[in-house]
């Protein structure tokens, strides 16, 4: 399981990535693991404003769904384009080409509260996987 | 019992194998408070000779549409079924076949779904169409939903000439709230004027039927150009699914849904069910569309396969989120229409629809130039048309039922301002012999 | 011993079953069209010919029908007879379906629908001229009334979740009209999808229950959850683990002690008519699956009919028009001031009513009663027979249907849909896969009573093999289904990149 230690992470495993007072947000290598082959990312639109925890959209393999958690509030100011026509960089690349959307942080103590990568694998391994 | 192969033996031997002394043991879990303790207060039961001649009889308390001449429409339309249609329906591989969800075995139904969803693209100048609903009425509903859940809007406007039923259903689906009724011209086309004053950057929907309840031809154009404006999304609805095969396809127009009745394609009149709704949108819609999809894929051979596929939308999956609660849809009734349009063809279906158009023409012209009896609407008609009479109009109906002929229906009880007005449907089936007996008995007695 | 086709299956020769038939490819009907080809019949003009252009303005007539097939009347049979060939059936063999009540569609009941009198009725027919459609209406709503212990039934959803959206209507027009305004429902996590998914098209939250250990709901749970502010519980008995809810009295009296009402899933009717009725048990409403447990065809995916029992509080609101009787006389009425509407055109699926009608008469009440009683011993020996080999979460008397799990097998890396997948080669359609949701790799198996037991002992047989191969030659059910014209379907690709239909100018 990739987990890189530069990232903080969400118990509904998502990750994030903190450029200033940007955050890129992902799904992990857990995450699309278990979905399998992702089909269809649905993203929010810019300018949309997001709560802590709030859904910001859906992420699809052939047989499920889940949605997407904001890692922190914020305005969601980039989208990733690209998963329209190639959700499976999800799959193949979820730290990089498969991102998913960039948030403007309100709130920096929001990103203190997120999960350090150790955290994050005691999670998933706890859950057997 | 001759659907139950174990006798009382094979039971015996499995009661034996699993360590159970009877039967009734395995109930033993039912609490006694609820367990029946009687034989259900039925019917005795019927060997199949008895079973079909007492069906016999209480079908030949039915006026079959085949033997009366009838001018019945009003959504559930009399028309030719090929013959070879329902000699195929029977057909055990498609007639027991469960729902297609495991591909493998199931490859013919998959790949006649995605031809029926092709036809209905073909017909409705649609993108994409889904494997069926249960009928039109519910299918405007859905699609009312899912304009609801694209434009997250919540007014819905229906035009008051939309089938009274289905608009019923509407209601039902929607709630009362946030649907508006648009009132329709003397023409008998919906008053636009009305329709664009009343709309604004609340509206959802607005949705309109061509041919409408009183058959008459509708511009969905403008209808589509208004919604557009201000955002809102064009249904189009469609009772008589022949229409299609002559008139301008909604698509075309400018609707972004498509929702409507294929009971015209090869379903006979069955009191009213089972009927097939058919439902078809643009491509970029296609992930709020509610009902199964087939798609084309490969399997791993590189060989062409067929599959349901965006089944993420649907309640298996989705659940409380779902597009839809739609489960089993209309399957067979949708392979009957692909066997009837694919029997009928690009000519056959013109052609028909041609026929319906020059029978229903010639009655409307011969009732109309009766002394007392006026057309009530000048817009243009497809095969039904509405009828102004100089009598009570179950006066009318009554006298020709004595001649063994089914007049039509009275409109009073669904427009109660409409109270000497009949709607009449003129189909392939209705011969010219009958059209003229029908003209000279009004002739004879109500002119 | 690994095998490549059923022709070298071992297990299917036995049998006398291996299929090595003809089966041939057929494209598709817009790829056998060519210009001028035809197949229809229509009647000459005996009126006098119009042009549509005089009668219609031009820019609402169109210009012919792009694409449209154009075959000859051998050829579409000849289609058509081949894309049924390809497809498995209850005529072609054992559909072990879970929740699916795969029973044999009888063809007395096909001829019934065909009945001219009732094939042509047209449902605007004035009330004196459709007495036999009325009078099988009337009917058929008596027997589901006695079967199910209800006071009324209703008779127009056209399929079980439609049944469930007008039930969960009705308990909504009945709570509202008492100034009540409910705005939750609990469905067990075991229950359908179309569950949720109907509650939440009538604007419930829908709060989750979990089933305890034994697989059944929890009273307690039940308890906690049911409030003042809980419109209903929404329960299918026997639940989908195929096991009754012995609670279910206690369940019904903890909902209605805090006004609610109970909704009955009559997906797992099959496991109970005869035996014992859902209005006895404490529910309120139920929907039936015509095309479940009354032997309708499945047709592929339809039509089938749900209709919806009720007890007398409900009757107020339900969908117009009811079918009364007066005398000899039968009648449609249209007169409920506080109906909840219409949920489709008319008046429900008839030809499917009909087709039910017509099993209930052959079968009568004792044949009703043993049907449910072999349906439950069918079951109850598949799960004797393959408990041990297969993992079975719930080990206790199953009613009509049982479910296993692949966690026996999933230590080989072996999966729920290999088994499934494997089991084609054996000549059977897979058990439902991966439902109820929990428990983890679900498999359901409901054989129905029409099954004999030389066929119950062939599946059997054929499930032990599989978990032999699992253990021996997993690679076998990796690569599975072997015998089938496709196998393993791209479902990825067809999910990223839909093609939902023909077009000329593809490649």
């Amino acid at each position: 399981m990739d987990l890189p230690e530069d990232l903080k992470y969400t118990r509904e495993h998502e990750w994030a990535r903190r450029e200033g007072n940007r955050i890129i947000v992902g799904i992990t290598d857990y995450a699309q693991r278990e979905l399998g082959d992702v089909v269809y990312v649905d993203l929010p639109p810019l300018g949309r404003t997001l709560s802590p925890g709030e859904s910001f959209g859906v992420v699809e393999s052939v047989k499920t769904v889940s949605d997407l958690y904001a890692p922190t509030g914020g305005k969601v100011v980039a989208r990733n384009e690209e998963l329209v026509q190639k959700p499976e960089l999800v799959n193949s690349s979820p730290y990089g080409e498969g991102w998913m959307i960039v948030l403007e942080l309100n709130r920096p103590e929001e990103w203190d509260g997120l999960l350090d990568d150790r955290s994050y694998r005691a999670l998933v391994e706890g859950q057997g996987n | 019992m001759r659907y139950i192969p174990n006798t009382a033996e094979d039971c015996r031997q499995m009661l034996d194998r699993i360590g159970v002394a009877t039967i009734e043991d395995l109930f033993s879990d039912i609490p006694v408070e609820v367990r029946l303790q009687r034989l259900l207060n039925l019917p005795a039961p019927l060997s199949e000779g008895e079973l079909l001649g007492h069906l016999r009889s209480m079908s030949e308390c039915n006026t079959r549409a085949d033997s009366a001449a009838s001018f019945l429409g009003a959504g559930a339309y009399h028309h030719l079924i090929p013959a070879l249609v329902d000699q195929l329906l029977l057909r055990g591989e498609f007639l027991t076949a469960y729902t297609p969800y495991q591909a493998e075995v199931s490859q013919g139904i998959l790949q006649a779904i995605y031809e029926f969803q092709t036809l209905i693209c073909q017909l409705t100048g649609m993108d994409v169409a889904n494997a069926s609903m249960y009928d039109g009425a519910s299918a405007v509903a859905e699609g009312a939903l899912m304009a609801r859940r694209i434009t997250t809007r919540e007014r819905v406007l229906v035009a008051r000439s939309v089938h009274p039923e289905w608009r019923q259903v509407l209601t039902t689906y929607l709630g009362k709230d946030n649907i508006v009724e648009i009132p329709f011209t003397a023409t008998g086309e919906t008053d636009i004027h009305w329709m664009q004053d009343h709309m604004g950057e609340e509206t959802a929907a607005v949705i309109v039927q061509t041919p409408n309840f009183f058959g008459t031809v509708e511009d969905l154009s403008a209808v589509a150009e208004a919604a557009h404006r201000l955002g809102a999304l064009s249904i189009a609805a469609v009772s008589e699914g022949l229409s299609l095969g002559i008139l301008q396809p909604p698509g075309v127009l400018g609707a972004d849904i498509v929702a409507g009745e294929g009971q015209s394609f090869g379903l006979p009149l069955s009191f009213g069910g089972p009927y097939l709704g058919f439902f078809a949108t643009r491509e970029h819609f296609v992930r709020q569309m509610p009902g199964r999809l087939a798609g084309e894929t490969l399997d791993s051979q590189g060989r062409r396969a067929y599959v349901l596929t965006l089944a993420t939308r649907e309640q298996h999956i989705r659940r409380e989120k779902a597009t839809s609660n739609i489960c089993t849809n209309q399957g067979l009734c949708a392979l009957a229409a692909t066997i009837y349009l694919t029997t009928l063809g690009k000519e056959g279906l013109r052609e028909q629809a041609h026929l319906n158009l020059g029978k229903a023409q010639y009655a409307k012209k011969a009732l109309g130039s009766l002394p007392g009896w006026t057309i009530a609407f000048s817009g243009p008609t497809f095969n039904e048309f509405v009828l102004k009479v100089p009598a009570e109009p179950q006066a009318v109906l009554g006298r020709l039922l004595e001649e063994n002929i089914v007049g039509g229906l009275a409109l009073q009880r669904f427009y109660p301002e409409m109270d000497r007005h009949l709607l009449l449907c003129v189909t392939e089936t209705n011969r010219r012999a009958d059209i003229d007996r029908l003209v000279s008995i009004l002739k004879r007695d109500f002119a | 011993m690994s095998f490549e086709t059923s022709r070298d299956c071992p297990e299917l020769q036995r049998r006398g079953e291996s299929t090595s038939g003809l089966q041939f490819d057929e494209p598709l009907i817009f790829e056998r069209s060519r210009p001028g080809r035809h197949a229809y019949s229509l009647p000459s003009w005996d009126v006098p010919e119009v042009s549509p252009d005089t009668l219609i303005p031009s820019q609402l007539l169109r210009d012919g029908i792009p694409g449209f097939p154009e075959v000859s009347e051998p050829e579409v049979v000849r289609h058509f007879t081949r894309l049924s060939q390809w497809n498995f059936g209850i005529d072609v063999g054992f559909y072990p379906l879970g929740s699916c009540t795969m029973k044999y569609n009888p063809r007395v009941n096909e001829a019934a629908a065909r009945l001219a009198g009732f094939a042509n009725a047209h449902p605007c027919l004035p009330d004196e001229l459709c007495q036999g459609a009325l009078q099988l209406l009337y009917e058929i709503e008596q027997y589901l009334c006695e079967i199910s212990g209800m006071n009324r039934v209703i008779l127009q959803p056209a399929a079980g979740a439609h049944g469930e959206l007008t039930g969960m209507m009705l308990i909504r027009a009945y709570l509202e009209d008492r100034g009540e305004r409910r705005r939750k429902v609990l469905i067990p996590d075991s229950a359908h999808g179309t569950n949720p998914a109907s509650s939440s098209l009538c604007g419930y939250e829908v709060v989750q229950i979990a089933s305890n250990r034994h697989g059944c709901l929890d009273t307690d749970a039940v308890a906690r959850a049911m409030t003042p502010e809980v419109a209903a519980l929404m329960l299918t008995n026997p639940n989908t683990l195929g096991i009754f809810e012995e609670n279910i009295l206690e369940i019904a009296e903890i909902v209605h002690r805090q006004g609610g009402l109970l909704y009955c899933d009559g997906a797992n009717m099959n496991a109970l008519v005869g035996i014992a009725r859902p209005a006895d048990m404490g529910f309120d409403v139920i929907q039936f699956n015509l095309h479940k447990t009354f032997s309708t065809p499945h047709g592929g995916g339809g039509p089938g009919a749900g209709p919806v029992g009720i007890v007398d509080a409900l009757s107020p609101y339900r969908p117009v028009p009811t079918i009364e009787r007066n005398g000899d006389l039968y009648r449609r009425n249209y007169d409920l001031p506080k109906t909840i509407g219409k949920l489709r055109a008319f008046f429900g699926n008839f030809g499917v009513l009909l087709r039910a009608y017509s099993y209930i008469r052959t079968l009568g009440p004792e044949g009703l009663k043993h049907a449910t009683e072999v349906a439950v011993l069918n079951a109850n020996y598949i799960m004797h027979e393959l408990k041990g080999i297969y993992d079975l979460p719930y080990d206790r008397l199953c009613k009509h249907e049982c479910v296993f799990s692949d966690k026996n097998q999933a230590r080989h890396n072996v999966h729920a849909l290999e088994i499934a997948k494997r089991l084609i080669d054996y000549g059977f359609h897979p058990p439902t896969m991966y439902f109820p949701l929990i428990v983890k790799g679900a498999m359901m198996i409901e054989p129905t009573e029409t099954e004999s037991k030389e066929t119950l002992d062939h599946f059997i047989e054929a499930m032990k093999a599989i978990a032999q191969e699992a253990e021996e030659s997993p690679e076998l059910l990796h690569q599975a289904p072997h015998i089938t014209r496709v196998s393993k379907p791209d479902e990825t690709q067809a999910a990223r990149h839909p093609v939902l239909r023909w077009r000329p100018d593809r490649p």
